[in-house]
């Protein structure tokens, strides 16, 4: 006798049955971080509505950050209206060393976050004497590669690398490169004692950062001072 | 590493999503992330697989979509794919430079919800 019946009749129904009843997929394409890029935007137009620029200064920890505006501070300060937004993990140490006459410097520790974002600007910008300033010089937490993801609203994104580091820095770290408006290339005055490859540098910086103006300078010694305070002066 | 935060951050957006779309559960999760957005697809895995089943979309599928970086040459308007993802050099004109057409994403691409 043969069994002429279907033998899937008999079994059991296959697992993971593909038909999903009521499910459906929806297309969303909507940025991840679009609560910070909102309150970005307020940030800017409270920028453009007072009249400021804001400069958003990246780097790894050591390249020279605080030192380069404890010096553009010293050169600039009794020129334009200056204020400083500091952020670090902890600490208010950057903060004490940018306080000087006149220029109003907040500190913001993120207490851990590797990055400042556009509410703790906000929150920054509440606790600065704004009146008559013109440039804000914001110095981000050192690391050179989250602080790229975050829009302040800054209207320049300055990133600095230093004759300490390597030469492939900006190979190593493309998008904050890529993402800058201008590069600085600092602590040129020990370039040659650190046996630092000035052109391979440049080189890898015009390749990773194309879009971007350069400086190079040394903030110990002022060589390269007088380009970048051009710079800042044609931006305020 | 602040993919755990980016993480988060994507897992407040897919809240939000669901809940006006109007889904009681959230099946499958698709995030997109460009090759010149900062963030590393696999410290993201990592992250979302913590962050994920404390969340509401727990028990989600997830996938992560990288998007190439793309650029214009501004010299000669060919459009390239950077060499190593990141090295503006036309291939074409060797000029250096270009306008970036793609590689900054980073996106909530889509959901399946139920």
């Amino acid at each position: 006798m043969v069994d002429v019946r279907d033998p899937s009749d008999t079994l059991p129904p296959p697992p993971g049955d593909p038909v999903k009843s009521g499910r459906r997929t929806v297309d969303l394409q909507v940025r991840i971080l679009d609560e910070n890029d909102r309150r970005a935007a307020d940030n800017r137009a409270f920028f453009r509505e007072r009249g400021i620029r804001a400069l958003n200064f990246v780097s790894s920890p050591g390249s020279g950050k605080t030192t380069l505006l404890q010096r553009t501070l010293g050169a600039l300060a009794s020129e334009i209206g200056t204020a400083v937004l500091v952020g670090d993990l902890e600490t208010a140490n950057d903060a004490q060393r940018l306080r000087r006459p006149g220029v109003p410097v907040a500190q913001i520790t993120t207490g851990g976050t590797c990055h400042l974002d556009a509410a703790m600007i906000a929150r920054g910008l509440a606790a600065l004497p704004l009146d008559g300033v013109r440039l804000l010089f914001i110095e981000n937490v050192g690391n050179l590669v989250c602080p790229a993801s975050f829009d302040l609203g800054e209207n320049r994104r300055i990133t600095l690398v230093s004759c300490t580091e390597g030469e492939d820095k900006p190979l190593k770290y493309p998008p904050m490169f890529s993402s800058a408006h201008a590069v600085i290339l600092t602590k040129i005055d020990v370039a040659a004692a650190m046996e630092f490859d000035l052109d391979l540098a440049r080189n890898n910086i015009r390749r990773a950062a194309p879009q971007a103006e350069v400086f190079e300078l040394s903030a110990r010694t002022g060589e390269g001072f007088d380009a970048w305070l051009s710079y800042l002066r044609a931006l305020r | 590493m602040h993919e755990l935060g980016i993480a988060e951050a994507a897992l407040r957006q897919v809240a939000a999503q669901a809940k006006e779309a109007g889904a009681t559960h959230v099946h499958r999760i698709v995030l997109r992330i460009g090759a010149l957005s900062g963030v590393d697809p696999d410290a993201l895995r990592f992250a979302m697989e913590i962050a994920l089943p404390e969340s509401s979309a727990a028990g989600a599928e997830f996938a992560i979509e990288i998007v190439p970086a793309r650029a214009r040459c501004q010299k000669c308007s060919n459009e390239f794919t950077p060499a190593d993802g990141y090295l503006f050099e036309c291939p074409h004109c060797h000029a250096l430079g270009g306008t970036i057409l793609q590689g900054k994403e980073l996106d909530l691409a889509s959901l399946e919800i139920s």
